[in-house]
């Protein structure tokens, strides 16, 4: 089974300096030790939506607005891509990433197809 | 730490660390059987404490150590044992410290872990035993697992695990990485058990269901295991790219109803890019580690001919060919031989092809296996003869060993028949299916190999 993790944080309450070179080297270990495991299949993270733009399509308009979003209260940072047997294992690797982290939310979604 | 964990947390857990923690305790105790009990007894403790205490920060160096500290006080119990007790205390301390026992990078885990492969894929065991073995240590499936994945009862499942490991002791198998053409030989049995895993997961060879992707994934996972244990090995990267090729197809060889759906009609939209991709990946790795292509390289090279095409008609069968000729000086085989006829009749028109394929009737090697069959049957059928083309696909049928894959071949004898009909009352003949069964037959169960049809 295919689930996507991915962390959700606020957007103002995004930490501004980047992860310390120690828990950057901790999440490299950690990565490619899942990696290794079989479990992680692609992973990546995603900039502020200050880097981004919106697009929509409501009665055959398109609007297009830049970001960053104004109503976005919830940011997705960074993803992963797991095979897992199940549920419990993927919530257990989860947790495994958020140790290193050092604290945040993940959710984990199964993903179809 | 968390404060509370529920038995389905500390199960996770201990799923994805019993591997591990038998590889140790195996190693430290020379004995499998022993090194699997200690590491349940662990999870009875991991149950106990863990809801109170929360989940150990390094919950695989804290089973072990349990594990270990359980083997000491056995061996205190039990004098036979003294031999190796005195092992384990001079060359392991006696583990029973609160760090972890292992150098903080793993390596010796790692160390560990290949030594198991090593041992449950052993020649010495019967095939049958080295996947129940390698899935129950080495994968960490149950026997419950095992035996819903292979259809089989679990008393057999069990029985054939205890077997193995009872083998593995009185043949003395040493707990060792093996050198030099030790390890070439012993290496091709690993990868053959992985390759076997999933193959029955690919085509399962009996029951209802045409697929068992739970056999696949985990087949794939322990290649990436192995992948990881030994980087530098390229038919390990080889057999990588292979099921990851093999598995961007799973979804689409299904049908709504559970029928299996050929190659040529397959929706290749729904082929899986990421798998493509990490096949793509893995097969450049093999390919950087030796120029040579070995068998399961050249296998994921074809299947890659495949994932590249869009459409059917976009397939390079010239290459294809190419890749089956070169296949079959690395692995003579008369299934390697049919899929290249296969191939050949893609590329050049189906005379040709049906020349090769009877040059293996005559041979007679092939006769019981169902694909030899359906492929002439779909050769003929393109070349017209379709009285021929239904004969040989009802002798399929009668072949074939699952119900799906019987479901199409006795379709395919019927619309022979209605052709072969339409064709005597002077009608033009519909068009043909045009179509090989190459899917089928590219992942072949080769005769020279041991058939993983010996599970019941």
């Amino acid at each position: 089974m295919r689930f996507l993790g991915y962390t959700l944080a606020d957007e103002s309450s995004v930490p501004t300096e980047p992860p310390s070179p120690e828990v950057f080297e901790r999440m490299g270990r950690f990565v490619e030790e899942a990696s290794k495991a079989g479990v992680i299949v692609a992973t990546g993270g995603i900039m502020p939506t200050a880097a981004g733009a919106k697009i929509a399509l409501e009665d055959g308009e398109y609007t297009v607005v830049d970001g960053p979003f104004a109503e976005a209260k919830e940011l997705v940072g960074g993803w992963a891509l797991m095979e897992c047997r199940d549920l419990a294992e993927a919530v257990e690797w989860s947790k495994r990433f958020l140790g290193v982290l050092g604290a945040g939310e993940v959710r984990v979604r199964p993903v179809t197809g | 730490m968390t404060a509370a964990d529920s038995t389905t947390a500390i199960e996770a857990v201990f799923r994805l660390e019993f591997p591990r923690v038998v590889a140790t305790l195996a190693r430290v105790t020379g004995d499998l059987d022993l090194a699997e009990d200690l590491a349940q007894e662990a999870l009875v403790d991991a149950l106990r404490q863990w809801p109170q205490r929360g989940t150990p920060d390094q919950p695989g160096a804290w089973l072990t150590a349990v594990a270990k500290r359980k083997a000491v006080d056995r061996f205190r119990r039990d004098r036979t044992l003294a031999a190796k007790y005195a092992l384990l205390a001079a060359g392991e301390g006696n583990g029973v410290t609160s760090a972890p026992p292992d150098a903080p990078d793993g390596t010796t885990i790692d160390d560990d872990r290949l030594r198991l492969v090593f041992v449950a894929c052993h020649p010495v065991l019967p095939v049958a035993g080295r996947l129940a073995l390698t899935l129950r240590l080495v994968g960490g499936l149950t026997t419950t697992e095992i035996a819903r994945a292979y259809v089989t009862a679990e008393a057999t499942i069990a029985q054939r695990i205890v077997r193995a490991k009872r083998a593995i002791a009185a043949a003395g198998v040493p707990f060792e990485v093996p050198e030099g053409d030790e390890r070439v030989r012993r290496l091709s049995s690993v990868l053959e058990v992985v390759y076997l895993i999933y193959n029955e997961g690919y085509t399962a060879t009996s029951g209802h269901d045409w697929i068992r992707e739970e056999l696949c994934t985990e087949a794939l996972r322990l290649g990436r295991v192995l992948a990881g244990l030994v980087p530098d090995e390229a038919e390990v990267h080889g057999l990588v790219a292979l099921m990851e090729f093999q598995s961007s197809r799973l979804q689409a060889r299904v049908g709504p109803a559970g029928e299996m759906v050929l190659l040529a009609e397959q929706d290749r939209r729904r082929w899986d890019r990421l798998h493509i991709s990490r096949g793509e990946a893995a097969l450049r790795r093999a390919g950087e580690r030796s120029p040579r292509r070995g068998r399961y390289a050249l296998q994921a090279a074809i299947a890659a001919c495949h994932a590249r095409a869009f459409r059917i008609e976009e397939t390079d069968w010239d290459r294809i060919a190419a890749l089956y000729a070169e296949l079959a000086e690395v692995m003579p085989s008369p299934i390697v031989e049919l899929n290249r006829a296969v191939a050949i009749g893609m590329a050049r028109g189906a005379e040709s092809a049906l020349w090769r394929v009877d040059q293996l009737v005559k041979m007679g090697v092939l006769d019981r296996y169902h694909l030899l069959h359906s492929v002439r049957g779909d050769l003929l059928a393109k070349l017209d003869r379709h009285e021929e083309a239904a004969a040989a696909f009802e002798r399929a049928a009668t072949l074939a060993q699952n119900e799906p894959e019987r479901a199409l071949t006795r379709r395919r004898a019927a619309e022979s028949r209605a052709r072969a009909a339409l064709t005597h009352g002077g009608g033009s003949p519909p068009r043909g299916w045009g179509h090989p069964e190459h899917q089928d037959a590219d992942q072949p169960h080769s005769p020279d190999e041991p058939d993983p049809r010996q599970w019941p």
